[in-house]
């Protein structure tokens, strides 16, 4: 590393790698070479950045200067007049959209003010390719303090003070599930990492997997010291074939350096992970669904009791953490749990990951801490709403979660408000609509992906989304009478209060929240109902709504 | 066991009571008298077949304090708990799904095999539906009629999974499992492979516990009909010992109910033209098997001899186990031998032609569809067995014949070969079949007379059991196990080398025969199968010879036709082989 004077940290997360970054950087090299700056100027793939939408992201250091939208063709003049002349390229700086104002630095854009990266610290900063460069901040610190230092009743206190919540979308507290399965009496333990990322449009698990493997499986190891576990499970989708990569040379070199196998750091702590693939099925994301995958059997739910942490893979007390959980277990160990629950909300402790996607001008992946408000999401961050145009609804907490209106955009968001106002967390995908998006059509898309991701084992959720999308489709090709929406809103409480696990619990929640927001949306498509304002449109004089 | 347990108090439906700790809601609720509505669920505890799947989501119950509803069949009580079974919201969401399942099911009950034993139908009587509000699209695909046996009908399946549970758990198959997904899903085999080329043994316990007709048996009552009807045909019957205690449950009679007299008669009078027992071709069976014993015994030939009755096991054993197939006995099952001598020895006798003759086997079991069509039984210019049907179809027969089978008087069996012993009858249950063969063994090896004829550690419900016998001096280890998965576990351990028997009873529907896959409908009883043993047993006693080799028409047939027991005729015509087959 000696006499690299500037770094050139190009984007390879996925989103930037679909735009041509790896020929940025093939294009970077061939010109440092011939202008022989090779000895001098490193080029650094890191993970994902997070601001999609003005990928290809270029990021040079010491100097600080935040390039977007960079295609291969640009990497002469970020050699030439950056690197060697030292003038930055303005045409590809960021450009603010309402001013014109071009901003140098990372942090100054507003995309990036408001964010707060833990889960993300190292993804857009690091080689995820090289442990060193992990090791250079700080990794395997956590891990090490925890084996050498730290009893696993204080490793637990630690995570359970610091009031971390499962990422995944329950909700449910780390420390707790972390204290059942350690608990536990056996000697054949497991931990899962669940990086079955099913989501439409939340691709938080694969960032982080991409841009920065390490601090999932350093902190797996700590989870697994903490519970008695000596193996751990990666369990990814096999669509995810860079995270796959990447995770796979992070194994092995955490393997050639002993920070995997046997007594690791010089104590009698042995702890290895195999990883595991899924076919795609959404369900297997719920924990038993994925346990039954892993274990070569069909991708479906059990019936809970017993809990994974009970009886788990092969009957062995198991615990399942989401990608993002376990990305924030090093920073609590570094940096205490005290640290940690200082931000966020009184019962959601630090930030979440979002994906921010749909009418959005900012599309991309953005830490916050608990506490922000949508608005601060969507206009501050996001940047506002496409083209101008109206802001109608947003929908969190994916397929399972709702939709939140205008009303909604001033509620400090955690795990509890969200719901409260009748949406979910989720695993955190956002996705705008605007005053364009038919809300019957929104909640019909949804359920259309439940329906098919239904694994089939309980009839409320096999037959009943089934039927809830015909009825949808009915509705919505303007045959649908008053009496179907009777029948939609009957099945919908009957798939919540009947189905076995979350996916079909929360199905139907896409089609009651609409109902509930927009059911002049609903009503606008109802044959059997008077149109005063034309065929095709409804306005209710008062706000009719099912009852929550 | 439950009498340990911790007891806890619960209210259901404002009743308080007390329980034992560790109990579900259904097991609660039935001590109270308070009947939910189940249907994917089935708990034949004894013969260790329970399917908890919770999938149907019909014995909803509300438990306040709890989010959901709550299935009642998997969930257990806890203290303080408090229950309401039948509210509004519990039965609306269980008549719910109900109609769901309906509505993506043919309505075609009028036609269906399960008409009015169907669990789905009897259940949407019970919730009192009376329309099907939920019209869309249904399942559509072939049924597979590719088996002789089993008829898959992907249609009518409501994935309860109790096949699977049967197939995968209790008899370790592993042929039936979910594919698909979503509102496409179904059970059948691996990839949805045709079942005839799947290692399906054909045991039927999938077909048992089917609450729809998503499987069952191929119904072969029409060909019977047809031969019955030819003038050219003679056409003979025969009864599998486990029919007679059973077959009087689809006439309402009470569970194990001995109808031996009125079964004959309804055969008689729907016009066979004889009416016989396998029994004999059970106490045939043990005459052979018994000297294959004693041959291997003498002449250190290979040990255990394992019985060969059961098609379904002989199956499993091919697919499964292909490097044991030296250790079955090599005996045709005992419907095939008789088959045999009915076309050989009982033709010639009667000037008949045996191409003329049709055999027609009564039979609790699915898997001897599939048998009687094996090459190997068939290659000959005839069929050892023409027709096989089961308990069930033969029960539509005699309703179809308008025969008021309660009223019927008692007849016997057709002479020859209409004479049976009490050691061929308990061929109907676990255990029988080699209590049968140790009664003989016994008096073949010492000379001496076997006065107490009855094994008691030979019977029971266990799924493996061993016993020791001592004849004369000599220690026989016996093994028995019923359920195929029992039976993996004796095979393992011979495999192994790890155990040692000198003889084993296999048998492949849980109970032995009495608890076929063509037995009347058990419907999740378990004590009905209980009752059907418990009357085989009672038929052994009633009989004055319990002992096959004591059977005057059998020896008879050795001094006209046959020779000696495991002699040439007797190894050509009652002897088999077996062959390695694929595990898919």
């Amino acid at each position: 590393m000696e006499g690299i004077r500037t770094h050139i940290l190009v984007c390879g997360g996925t989103g930037c790698m679909a735009s041509e970054s790896e020929k940025v950087i093939k294009n970077l090299g061939l010109i440092l070479k011939a202008r022989e700056y090779k000895e001098e100027v490193k080029i650094v793939q890191t993970g994902c950045f997070g601001f999609c939408e003005q990928g290809p992201i270029v990021k040079i250091e010491p100097d600080d200067v935040f390039y977007v939208r960079v295609s291969p063709k640009d990497a002469k003049d970020i050699i030439d007049e950056h690197v060697i002349k030292g003038r930055i390229v303005e045409r590809l700086l960021y450009k603010e959209p309402s001013n014109e104002n071009t901003i140098n630095k990372q942090e100054d854009i507003p995309f990036y003010k408001k964010q707060l990266r833990i889960a993300l610290r190292n993804c857009g900063l690091i080689n995820p390719e090289d442990i060193y460069e992990y090791i250079a901040l700080g990794g395997y610190e956590a891990l090490g303090k925890a084996l050498t230092e730290m009893t696993k009743d204080a490793v637990l206190d630690e995570v359970k003070k610091s009031g971390l919540r499962g990422r995944g979308g329950g909700g449910f507290p780390t420390g707790l599930k972390w204290e059942i399965t350690k608990k536990q009496e056996s000697d054949v333990k497991f931990i899962i990492c669940n990086a079955d990322e099913g989501d439409p449009g939340a691709f938080m698990d694969r960032s982080i997997l991409e841009g920065d493997p390490h601090a999932v499986l350093e902190a797996m190891a700590i989870g697994a010291y903490v519970i008695g576990a000596d193996k751990g499970i990666i369990y990814i989708r096999a669509e995810y074939p860079l995270a796959i990569e990447r995770l796979n040379i992070a194994l092995k070199q955490a393997r050639d350096v002993g920070l995997l196998g046997k007594n690791i750091f010089g104590t009698n702590f042995n702890f290895d992970i195999d990883i595991k693939f899924g076919a795609g099925a959404f369900v297997c994301g719920e924990e038993t669904a994925l346990i039954n995958s892993c274990e070569g059997k069909r991708g479906e739910p059990n019936y809970k009791p017993p809990y994974p942490a009970e009886k788990g893979y092969w009957g062995h007390p198991t615990c399942v953490n989401n990608v993002e959980t376990f990305a924030n277990i090093t920073a609590i160990i570094n940096r205490g749990a005290q640290w940690f629950a200082s931000i966020g909300t009184e019962k959601s402790k630090g930030t979440k990951v979002f994906a921010l996607a749909g009418k959005i001008n900012n599309v991309g992946l953005v830490e916050v801490p608990m506490g922000i408000t949508l608005r601060e999401i969507i206009y501050d961050i996001g940047g506002g709403i496409q083209g101008g145009r109206k802001f109608k609804a947003l929908q969190t907490g994916g397929p399972s979660g709702g939709v939140l209106t205008e009303d909604n955009l001033d509620t400090k968001i955690d795990y509890d408000s969200l719901i409260e106002i009748g949406s979910m967390m989720g695993s955190g995908g956002m996705i705008v609509m605007d005053e364009k998006d038919n809300m019957v059509n929104i909640a019909k898309f949804y359920l259309e992906f439940t329906m098919d991701e239904s694994c089939g084992r309980c009839t409320p959720c096999r037959i009943g989304t089934k039927r809830m999308y015909e009825i949808l489709n009915k509705i919505t090709s303007k045959k649908g009478t008053m009496a179907d929406l009777d029948a939609l809103k009957q099945l919908c409480y009957m798939i919540k209060d009947s189905s076995l696990c979350g996916l079909g619990q929360t199905a139907p929640n896409p089609v009651i929240s609409t109902m509930k927001h927009f059911w002049h949306e609903y009503l606008a498509f109802i044959k059997d109902v008077d149109h005063p304002q034309g065929e095709g449109k409804y306005v209710p004089k008062n706000k009719i709504g099912i009852k929550s | 066991m439950v009498e340990t347990k911790k007891m806890i108090k619960i209210i259901i439906n404002d009743q308080e009571l007390s329980v034992p700790e560790g109990i579900t809601i259904l097991e609660a609720a039935h001590q109270v008298g308070v009947k939910i509505p189940t249907l994917c669920h089935l708990d034949l505890h004894d013969l260790k077949m329970v399917n908890q799947t919770a999938s149907c989501r019909v014995c909803m119950v509300e438990a306040p304090g709890r989010n959901s509803l709550v299935p009642a069949c998997v969930t257990k009580v806890s203290e303080g708990m408090e229950v309401n079974t039948h509210t509004t919201r519990a039965i609306t969401a269980r008549r719910m799904a109900v109609e769901l399942l309906l509505s993506n099911h043919p309505n075609e009950c009028f036609t269906c095999p399960k008409n009015l034993q169907c669990e789905l139908q009897a259940l949407a009587a019970e919730l009192g539906v009376r329309e099907i509000r939920w019209e869309g699209e249904r399942m559509d695909y072939p049924k597979d009629l590719t088996s002789d046996a089993i008829v898959k009908d992907a249609n009518k399946c409501i994935y309860c999974r109790r096949c699977e549970t049967a197939c995968n758990i209790v008899q370790t198959c592993g042929i039936l499992s979910g594919i698909g997904r979503g509102f496409d899903v179904f059970v059948g085999p691996f990839a949805n492979i045709p079942m005839v080329e799947s290692s399906c043994t054909y045991c039927g316990q999938c077909v048992a516990v089917c609450p729809t007709a998503a499987l069952t048996e191929v119904n072969h009552t029409a060909k019977v009909w047809e031969a019955l009807n030819d003038p050219d045909k003679h056409v003979i019957v025969q009864t599998a010992p486990a029919i007679r205690v059973a077959i009087g449950e689809l006439f309402d009679m009470e569970p194990g109910t001995i109808v031996t007299g009125k079964l004959v008669t309804s055969l008689k009078r729907m016009g066979f033209d004889a009416v016989f027992d396998t029994d004999f071709g059970a106490d045939l069976t043990i005459m052979e098997e018994a000297s294959e014993l004693i041959y291997r015994i003498k002449n250190n030939k290979t040990l255990p001899i394992l019985t060969s009755c059961c098609p379904a096991w002989v199956k499993f054993i091919e697919h499964q186990f292909p490097e044991l197939l030296e250790i079955p006995s090599t005996c045709k099952s005992p419907h095939i031998m008789f088959g045999t001598i009915v076309k050989t020895f009982y033709a010639k006798k009667h000037g008949l032609d045996p191409d003329n003759i049709v055999v027609v086997s009564i039979m609790p079991c699915i898997a001897k569809k599939a048998e009687a069509k094996r090459p190997e039984l068939t290659k000959d210019a005839h069929n050892n067995v023409d027709i096989v049907v089961t308990t069930r179809e033969l029960g539509a027969m005699i309703k179809e014949a308008g025969i008021d089978f309660d009223k019927l008087p008692d007849s016997e069996y057709d002479k020859p070969l209409g004479e049976t012993t009490g050691a061929s009858v308990i061929f109907g249950t676990t255990g029988g079949v080699i209590e049968a063969a140790i009664r003989t063994t016994y008096e073949w090896l010492t000379g001496e007379e076997l006065v107490d004829v009855e094994f008691t550690q030979l019977r029971g419900m266990e799924g493996v059991r061993e016993a020791v016998v001592n004849i004369g001096g000599k220690e026989l280890k016996i093994g028995i196990a019923h359920g195929l998965g029992n039976a993996r576990i004796l095979l393992e351990g011979i495999r192994e080398g790890t155990s040692h028997y000198d003889a084993i009873e296999i048998m492949a529907c849980p109970g032995g025969c009495v608890g076929g896959g063509g037995q009347p409908y058990h419907h999740g009883n378990e004590e009905i199968v209980k009752k059907r043993q418990e009357a085989i047993y009672q038929e052994d006693r009633n009989k004055k010879i319990r002992k096959s080799h004591e059977n005057a028409e059998v020896l008879e047939l050795y001094r006209q036709y046959l020779g000696e027991p495991y002699g040439k005729l007797a190894h050509e015509l009652l002897h088999t082989h077996y062959e390695e087959r694929e595990r898919i």
